[in-house]
């Protein structure tokens, strides 16, 4: 396992570096000299000067991004224009209220997408099955921001039963934490439930016409435990790491999702650090979701040698 | 003495050809795949015809008909400065399928040479295109098109070089493995040992072989091509007003949930139809290609 892990995190390494090479270059294909937009309305020469000292703008390309990339091993990300705290202090601010979304989300991807996914698979070519597969479908087409104002418009505007747009900390009040990401949270998670539902039926299929499922049925095994305890079981691989690797999609939904509800997390804090030109915000926020991103390919990794016996063997 | 069975050359012309027939014919009774191909057409039909179209200007305002409910004179309403949103809807399309045509284009143009260089010949040009392409993968779709929109600058041109960019990881990683695939089947090894150049064997025996998946993956990336134009519209990256497009469309309806819910409803239809249309044939296209479900 050690072992195992130690040569998929090696593997890691060169990705990580070409993120970072690739994040910084980001900053290059800005028009025109990056220092105008740091100086804002002053144009004098001085102050231009002064900043380009102050940013090491002066050294040659590959210094500056050794000059970034040690900074950034030390977690610090640079300071945000707009609010002059550090950006990797920003980053943990907004972060917990991401991450409290993102497994809210996820709760609603697995108790709709695996059940859904199950059904659809052990009743496959029935109108269940049919069903499903447009329910699904239909999840993936529909751009979830559009779901989220029509939410707003229906629960909140018209039935007045849930907060339209704000956030409370789990910590301050729990009840009312849940109740103003439970709107975001579905929006974001019926996306994830679409994906979560077409790879459950794929697994469930697969092992369904397997042999130990037909022996297990030839034994009398009640069918409930034959699909649930024998096929769902071995179906479960798959589903585990997907549940990982899905990781990017929802950092990517919380974009929106967070912009439409008014949710002060990690993805509010990209689009505000976009309109704000708050670059170093934009630079560190990829930077982190892609590492991020890397780390629960790792983790995928890892309970797939967890779960699957076979590969443990070897 | 005749002969009567085919040269072997006519031989493989026949198998290609009755190959080609069975794709069709299986992608002919795939019932939603049709309904896909017919909703893709309604869209790019009203796209293509906007401006023959008998509708009035769509950033012409009418202040006497601000937020004016569905009626005959505006079937689908007007929005807050009273243009009429069915027209907006209508040259909005133009908009989201050319940023799915277009960002998909990029992403084909990029992602398939260097998927093919990466496949075929393997080795150090293998390491550094796929170390680039995970490094790539690794930034979630949307961040990457947010933030390259970002530093590009807000438009719709710069939208659709981001959304193309962000895409072309996905390109370079299947076409790499389906060239990895194909690479050492016998003909390519005949064209090799009958000494052709080596950018004939890739342009006359790969690159046809590899392209069915690529053309479903193009299919199914034209679907979220264009939800990712229709997000970084409605984030104020994409198109700029006054041009109409169905993401900033549904962000200024935001402000007027309560008073025109209508502003709303159309684009999210319209996003919604179109993207499933394009799943729905991608799906298809998969199916007909696949040998397994012959």
């Amino acid at each position: 396992m050690f072992l195992f892990l130690t040569r998929r995190l090696l593997i890691a390494v060169p990705t990580i570096l070409l993120i970072s090479i690739f994040v910084f270059a980001l900053q290059k294909l800005l028009p025109g000299d990056p220092l105008l937009v740091l100086a804002g309305e002053e144009r004098d020469p001085q102050v231009l000067e002064l900043l380009r000292e102050k940013y090491r703008l002066n050294d040659p390309l590959a210094v500056q991004y050794f000059t970034w990339v040690t900074n950034a091993l030390q977690g610090d990300l640079g300071i945000s224009l707009r609010t002059n705290q550090p950006v990797s202090e920003l980053i943990l601010q907004k972060l917990p209220v991401t991450l409290q979304l993102a497994a809210m989300s996820m709760v609603f991807a697995l108790t709709i997408g695996v059940p859904a996914g199950i059904l659809s698979a052990y009743k496959k070519g029935s109108l269940t099955d049919y069903i499903a597969n447009v329910v699904a479908l239909s999840g993936l087409s529909i751009p979830n921001f559009w779901l989220g104002i029509m939410l707003i418009l229906l629960v909140s505007v018209k039935w007045q039963l849930l907060p339209a747009s704000g956030y409370v900390p789990l910590s301050e009040d729990f009840g009312q934490s849940l109740r103003t990401m439970l709107m975001p949270s579905f929006v974001l998670g019926t996306a994830l439930a679409a994906t979560m539902m077409r790879h459950t039926r794929s697994a469930m299929l697969s092992v369904l016409s397997a042999d130990y499922v037909r022996t297990a049925r030839a034994k009398g095994l009640r069918e409930r435990r034959v699909v649930l305890k024998h096929a769902f079981r071995n179906a479960l691989t798959p589903i585990v790491t997907l549940t990982a690797l899905l990781f990017g999609e929802l950092v990517a939904g919380a974009v929106l999702t967070e912009q439409i509800f008014t949710i002060p997390g990690f993805g509010k804090l990209v689009v505000d650090a976009v309109f704000n030109r708050d670059y170093a915000v934009v630079q560190g926020i990829v930077l982190v979701t892609a590492v991020g991103f890397i780390f629960m390919n790792l983790l995928a990794d890892a309970m797939y040698y967890i779960l699957n016996p076979r590969l443990r063997g070897q | 003495m005749t002969d009567a069975s085919p040269t072997p050359v006519a031989a493989v012309k026949d198998r290609l050809g009755r190959a080609e027939n069975r794709v069709w014919k299986k992608f002919r009774t795939h019932r939603s795949a049709l309904f896909g191909g017919v909703l893709v057409s309604f869209f790019v039909l009203i796209a293509l015809l906007a401006p023959v179209l008998p509708i009035p200007d769509p950033a012409a305002t009418d202040w006497g008909a601000v937020r004016k409910a569905p009626s005959a004179a505006h079937w689908m309403g007007t929005d807050e400065i009273g243009r009429d949103v069915m027209t907006r809807l209508i040259w909005g399309a133009q908009a989201s399928l050319l940023a799915g045509v277009v960002s998909v284009g990029i992403a084909l143009c990029m992602g398939v040479p260097l998927g093919i260089l990466a496949g075929y010949f393997g080795g150090w040009t293998d390491a550094i295109i796929s170390r680039c392409t995970e490094a790539l993968l690794a930034a979630p779709f949307l961040i990457l098109a947010i933030a390259l929109a970002a530093f590009l600058g807000p438009s719709l041109t710069n939208a659709m070089i981001a959304i193309g960019i962000s895409a072309t990881p996905i390109f370079i990683r299947l076409t790499r493995g389906q060239v990895l695939n194909v690479r050492s089947e016998d003909y390519v090894d005949s064209a090799r040992a009958i000494g052709l150049p080596t950018a004939r064997i890739l342009r006359r025996y790969i690159l046809p072989n590899v392209l069915p998946p690529i053309l479903v993956q193009a299919t199914l990336t034209i679907a979220t091509a264009i939800i990712a134009e229709a997000s970084l519209s409605f984030l104020g990256l994409g198109q700029q007003a006054p041009e109409p497009s169905w993401g900033s469309m549904l962000n200024t309806a935001k402000n007027f949930l309560n008073q025109a819910p209508w502003m709303a409803l159309w684009p999210g239809i319209s996003i919604f139809l179109v993207v499933l249309g394009f799943n729905l044939l991608g799906d298809g296209l998969r199916d007909a290609l696949d040998p397994r479900e012959h």
